[in-house]
């Protein structure tokens, strides 16, 4: 069974403006789903609609084959959504803020507290229980969220955007978290604008822009399909120019720094042997950007001006 | 799905709140009626002498008391929902699987919840100024409750439609006080002239103080049944556009 299933999903606002133009999409039981795009590409509306935030103008959203129109009690409590801004109150303490939440949900009080005491212990916030909210860290503020998201024990957990803002110590130690989360069983659908860490957290990827699926696969498929890696190197002297290698696209950055374009099919060996040959030595070597990140901006940047992107295209998948 | 425990849930909330900050909701209520009965129903009554065989002071002690009720049962939900669409806490609910009515009927219950126990300060303070006896127990407890259910509603739909802090307070300021005022609180309408005793029965409030007084101390201005009928309409009528307005989304969604 899919834990999410969308079919046709559109929604146009008051105003016009098309946000979605009919998405078709699916996630697996367990999976770990990045949902990607650029800003206003229709990410958060689709988020908005699967989470009963957002009236949808046609279309259908089943979680764990509950239709959300037809079965919404028993969809909604398969969910749980952490939002990109802050949104609980902030004079609650921490405690009541996931007591509350368990209410609403219809959990008992003798239950709640258990699971309040378990979620706050996984996010490492059970000593904060106490703190009235709008006292926390920005990084805490964050946590309590997935706690809260979690205090239901939904079995699927959309993350919109949950490390924005916070530096890289609390970022590594909440991708800890989501994936330990994973492990347990959640399936979860993350939308982040850091490509590394879809990269390195998220088994297959959808990609929207302008309202519209352009991507949908799993992530070492499209990252197979990048047949250009970028790296820099950092030389030992100084050069006056770029060295002319047939097959590499060279740039000189700094006179002590080469960007170079490398084809798989041709590999960093060649590259070397002529550097050496023109008595070049290189003293370190890095990949210049993401390879996520280089492939989401061809699919953005391509769809928007018709063009080719600079990989193999591949047809979105059948749901897409 | 058992809806008494989200139900429950936002009740409580909405207690704790209003509890939390007392000094805002419960103390400003007993020192402004207090001073209305020191001014008006001591210092000014004793020179009115009575009204329909009541004392001035006896006369104001329900219309006070009710207008109370009114102004807190309403505050109560429209600025609490508010808050919670304006922080956007109210995700919190349309996330989780918690039905229109009983959103609804959460923040309606602690808005009644924190009118009648303004009403009980008030009454208790009144108790310091006159002998208060209820003549109709059922009646008194009845109007009561539903005025704070009807203006609770008000106030929930204000919430949902305001866009702004401001927008939640024209209601209170340009609409309800003139109407409690206007509402024979301070005055039976027996006394004005002709067309304004027509243009007052116009006036809903009018028709609950006197439903109130009428429990309290045995005197009306109006008939209780069409009292009744009249706030029991209302709270139909409420009910049903602040459910349309929670189905289409109206402030919440989008």
């Amino acid at each position: 069974m899919n834990a999410l299933s969308i079919r046709n999903l559109r929604k146009t606002y008051h105003n016009g403006f098309e946000a979605l133009k009919g998405i078709n999409l699916d996630v697996e039981t367990g999976d770990f789903f990045a949902l990607l795009g650029p800003n206003g590409a229709g990410k958060s509306t689709a988020i908005g609609i699967i989470s009963s935030l957002v009236n949808a103008t046609s279309g259908s959203v089943s979680i764990f084959g509950h239709d959300l129109k037809h079965e919404r009690d028993k969809a909604k409590s398969c969910l749980g959504l952490v939002p990109q801004e802050v949104n609980f109150n902030q004079f609650d303490t921490v405690k009541s803020i996931l007591l509350n939440q368990a209410g609403f949900y219809g959990i008992p009080r003798k239950l709640a507290l258990q699971r309040t005491e378990q979620c706050l212990k996984q996010m490492d916030l059970w000593d904060r229980r106490d703190t009235v909210s709008r006292r926390l860290s920005g990084g805490m503020k964050r946590r309590v969220m997935i706690a809260r998201a979690m205090v239901h024990a939904p079995k699927l957990l959309i993350l919109d955007e949950p490390t924005a803002g916070v530096d890289i110590e609390i970022r590594r130690s909440m991708w800890k978290m989501m994936q330990e989360v994973n492990q347990q069983g959640t399936t979860i659908i993350l939308t982040t604008h850091y490509l590394e860490e879809a990269e390195s957290l998220c088994r297959n990827i959808a990609i929207i822009d302008q309202g519209q699926l352009v991507e949908n696969t799993s992530m070492a498929g499209l990252l197979a399909r990048l047949h250009i890696d970028h790296f820099v190197l950092d030389l030992a002297e100084p050069l006056k120019a770029a060295p002319a290698i047939d097959g590499y696209q060279i740039e000189l950055v700094g006179d002590k720094t080469l960007n170079v374009a490398v084809p798989k099919e041709k590999g960093l060996n060649p590259l070397f042997n002529q550097l050496t040959l023109q008595n070049i030595q290189v003293i370190s070597l890095k990949n210049k950007s993401n390879r996520l990140e280089q492939l989401f901006m061809d699919l953005v940047d391509t769809k928007a001006a018709g063009l080719q992107p600079c990989f193999n295209p591949q047809p979105t998948s059948s749901v897409g | 799905m058992n809806y008494s425990i989200p139900f429950n849930t936002i009740l409580i909330k909405e207690i704790y709140r209003f509890i939390r900050i007392w000094p805002q909701t419960l103390l400003p209520p007993a020192i402004s009626t207090a001073l209305y009965f020191l001014i008006f129903g001591k210092l000014i009554g004793d020179r009115i002498g009575t009204i329909n065989g009541a004392s001035y002071m006896d006369y104001i002690v329900p219309g006070v008391i009710l207008m109370s009720v009114i102004s807190h049962s309403y505050a109560n939900v429209v600025s609490s929902f508010y808050s919670t669409k304006f922080q956007h806490n109210i995700e919190e609910l349309l996330v989780a699987p918690v039905p229109n009515w009983v959103i609804l009927a959460g923040y309606v219950s602690g808005g009644i919840m924190r009118g009648l126990l303004v009403g009980v300060v008030v009454a208790s303070i009144s108790m310091l100024f006159a002998a208060l006896a209820i003549k109709h127990v059922l009646i008194t407890l009845s109007i009561a409750v539903l005025t704070a259910t009807l203006f609770s509603l008000a106030g929930f739909i204000n919430a949902l439609l305001a866009e702004s802090f401001d927008a939640i307070s024209i209601i209170p300021n340009f609409v309800l006080t003139p109407l409690s005022y206007l509402g024979g609180v301070f005055y039976s309408v027996a006394m004005l002239p002709d067309i304004w005793q027509v243009i007052s029965m116009g006036n809903p409030i009018l028709y609950m103080v006197n439903a109130f007084r009428y429990g309290l101390i045995g005197v009306t201005d109006v008939d209780i049944q069409l009292a009744f009928m009249m706030t029991g309409g209302f709270i139909i009528i409420m009910t049903l556009f602040s459910l349309y307005l929670l189905h289409k989304g109206t402030g919440i969604k989008n």
